[in-house]
């Protein structure tokens, strides 16, 4: 009798283990929060800021989805993942979608079983060297000592250009940026490589950021974007056209200040309407509300706000939008069509 | 008077199992195993399903597949095209080796704090003290980091020693200290090298045969051959004359600071990590070491120093030849824990960039390949082959030591 009891209390845990893997927007909707994988602090990307809030570019895109999906971008519980972590936790369902500059590459997609619904960020590897070195090229680099962050794509690729073209180098592999930084001032490294983004940052933190100079190579192509598991198509394709809905409202020139008033009624413009939820039925194709596109765009801005109040030139990254523009202004932003 | 009859033969009824003090505990340890059992056989069903779930499987055949990475200091060859499973032996070997040097060390400084931490100097007593309170109560990672910080900061860059002109020439023409490590000359093994390595270690066993002979000849006719200076020269000479015989077959290979623009190129280069992860796991392990050692001299009566003395031993002679070899008893079951610890602890390499296997295998390679279950697995079973090959070593080495009783 108890043995019978126990056995079924076990195969119940096993069919609500196997019942936990699809079902995701179910799911976000009746927990009443999103969980969100994020970095464990990179600024302008996503770190907690003085008041514990988290802040951020990749922040900025879990928050879109939650006001997106449950109507609140405050209804996200932010896990902070490493390097190492953060495929597990997606995979293991801890976290609902991965935000955290996460490179999109074929293995990632097809061998590890994720979805990458797009890029919020097209990025580079480069080099920072000092300027008291008289490198122009990354190519002159024969040699070099070099840092890199470890548990990224940044090592591979650094591996590929040195052999591509016949060069040799040091690697000393750094765990956190914090150290990193350390070691390239006090020249245990003669250069420092990761994102171009990432350099521009680091850089910011310097004392004499004039001292140093990024060389023009960019060895490698680094769409970040973010992720969720494979298999729950519907999951994929909120978090997808959230992200899609934010790029294209840039495009059609919605923003966060006129976005109340836009969506108020319907206007003049057809695709802007759909997408505002004033016409068509967009929202309930997703299973969602028919202004889920206004609440996204309401919690944080579109595209183009949310990366000028965290990356943007005006900020201590001071990153421009180079390949993250618009299609229209010559970036490879490009949203597919609203209907 | 009371008659005695045999006690009724009872058979076994179900019950005796719960009421019968010879089997209660046997049937609560089969209850606990069966649980324990179906605790981890659920635990492994619910792994393989979710992971069957997620479309996810169990294998081993990314360790074929291309690395791609490139380790910064490695004993066997290796390069990015090198697969998962060489850079896992790399990782590997320098774990071994880390965990080697620091076990050395460490026994060695543990050995002398601990034995001067009994010392009747009350400054060095008190120095000694100060370095065990310092060292093992602030956790090995900060020393890892501090020893780091202090190699990069303190020593300068390679740039300083590199150009036709350098700003400082290398110490003896052959070392070199940046913060990028240590440059010392490498060997260079000609034809023929084989043979003056071959004289070397046979002169090492010499001088071992001639110490047990002198040692026997004491023993026997209590005459008192010297060891000092003959096993100098049984050690130096034979070695010296097969390297000239041989026409000076092993040369070195220095330290070039013409050759790049960015580093010294040539030599043996002696990484700031490895130097920095060897000596912060070598003082905090010492730390704990004299401690043991301590403990061990203490737990030698008095009686046998005093004995000691009253024989004429010199108190040097007394530690050596009395005390120590009494208080290795004690000293070495703590000691085996303490080669563990320097083991697993070298895990942390990771924080200084140093390629031990946590930072390949568990690192990168995780990384790389997302195996995140697999290559766990595959390191708690280095670590414990790792730990248990220590152990038992150890163990053998202790059960020699033991008091030999007859």
């Amino acid at each position: 009798m108890k043995k019978s009891v126990f056995l079924g209390a076990l195969t119940v845990a096993g069919l609500a283990a196997g019942a936990a893997a699809a079902g995701t927007l179910d799911d976000v909707k009746a927990r009443g929060t999103l969980n969100c994988g994020v970095t464990t602090g990179l600024v302008g990307f996503a770190a907690p800021d003085a008041n514990g809030v988290w802040q951020g570019f990749d922040v900025g895109v879990c928050r879109a989805v939650a006001a997106a999906v449950l109507g609140d971008a405050n209804a996200v519980e932010f896990v902070p993942t490493t390097g190492k972590t953060r495929f597990t936790a997606l995979a293991s369902g801890e976290i609902d979608m991965l935000a955290r500059n996460t490179t999109w590459t074929f293995s990632r997609d097809v061998d590890l079983k994720f979805e990458f619904i797009g890029t919020n960020y097209y990025d580079g590897q480069g080099f920072m060297v000092p300027k008291a070195l008289g490198v122009s090229s990354a190519k002159e680099l024969d040699g070099a000592t070099v840092c890199i962050q470890t548990g990224t794509t940044t090592e591979l690729n650094l591996a590929d250009f040195f052999r591509k073209n016949n060069i040799s180098y040091e690697p000393v592999p750094i765990e956190t940026s914090a150290e990193g930084q350390q070691q390239y001032l006090a020249g245990a490294c003669d250069t420092y490589t990761t994102d171009a983004s990432g350099l521009a940052s680091l850089r910011a933190a310097f004392e004499k950021p004039g001292d140093h100079v990024i060389l023009p190579e960019i060895i490698s192509k680094e769409p970040l974007g973010p992720l969720v598991r494979h298999g729950d198509n519907e999951w994929g394709d909120t978090v997808r056209w959230t992200l899609n809905a934010l790029i294209a409202a840039e495009e059609m020139g919605i923003t966060s200040a006129n976005v109340t008033e836009m969506s108020a009624k319907a206007g003049d413009s057809p695709e802007v309407n759909r997408l505002l939820g004033t016409e068509g039925n967009l929202g309930e194709m997703l299973g969602l509300d028919a202004d889920w596109a206004t609440k996204a765009i309401m919690a944080g801005g579109n595209y183009g706000e949310i990366f000028e109040k965290n990356i943007g030139e005006n900020t201590p990254i001071g990153l421009a939008r180079g390949l993250n523009a618009q299609w229209t202004d010559g970036g490879l932003l490009y949203s597919p069509p609203f209907r | 008077m009371t008659v005695l009859t045999d006690p009724p033969k009872e058979s076994f009824r179900l019950s005796m199992l719960i009421n019968d003090k010879r089997y209660r505990s046997l049937t609560f340890q089969a209850i606990a195993l069966i649980l324990l059992i179906m605790a981890i056989s659920y635990l492994a069903s619910n792994l393989m399903a979710n992971l069957a779930a997620a479309g996810l499987n169990i294998s081993y055949d990314f360790l074929g597949d291309p690395a791609g990475y490139d380790i910064n200091q490695t004993l066997i060859s290796y390069n990015s095209q090198s697969p998962h499973l060489q850079a896992a032996w790399v990782g590997i070997i320098n774990t071994l080796l880390v965990a080697v040097l620091g076990c050395v060390t460490a026994t060695i400084l543990g050995v002398f704090a601990g034995v001067l931490r009994l010392s009747n100097n009350w400054l060095v007593r008190k120095l000694m003290s100060g370095y065990v309170e310092i060292f093992r109560n602030i956790p090995v990672l900060i020393w890892i980091l501090i020893f780091y910080g202090v190699i990069t900061v303190s020593l300068p860059g390679a740039r300083i020693y590199l150009g036709e002109d350098p700003e400082r020439a290398l110490t003896l023409g052959m070392f070199a200290f940046t913060n990028r490590g240590i440059y010392v000359p490498a060997p260079l093994w000609g034809p023929g090298s084989m043979i003056v390595v071959g004289t070397f270690i046979a002169s090492i066993v010499a001088v071992f045969a001639y110490r047990s002979y002198a040692k026997k000849l004491l023993f026997d006719t209590g005459r008192l051959l010297p060891t000092g200076w003959p096993s100098l020269l049984i050690l130096v000479v034979p070695t010296i004359l097969a390297f000239f015989v041989m026409g000076q077959p092993i040369g070195l290979d220095m330290p070039d600071p013409l050759a790049n623009r960015f580093n010294l190129r040539g030599g043996i280069q002696i990484g700031a990590p490895l130097i920095a992860l060897w000596l912060a796991l070598s003082v905090y392990t010492g730390a704990f070491i004299a401690e043991n050692v301590r403990a061990g001299i203490l737990a030698v009566s008095k009686g046998q120093t005093e004995a000691a003395a009253a024989l004429g031993l010199r108190p040097g002679r007394i530690m050596n030849l009395v005390v120590l070899p009494q208080a290795l008893r004690v000293i070495i079951p703590p000691l085996i824990s303490q080669y563990l610890n320097i083991t697993k602890n070298s895990s942390l390499a990771i924080a200084v960039g140093y390629a031990d296997i946590t930072a390949t295998l568990g690192g990168i390679t995780l990384n790389q390949t997302g195996r995140a279950i697999e290559c766990v697995l595959l390191l708690m079973l280095f670590y414990l082959i790792i730990s248990l090959s220590i152990s038992a070593v150890m163990n053998v080495y202790n059960n020699a030591m033991q008091l030999k009783e007859r």
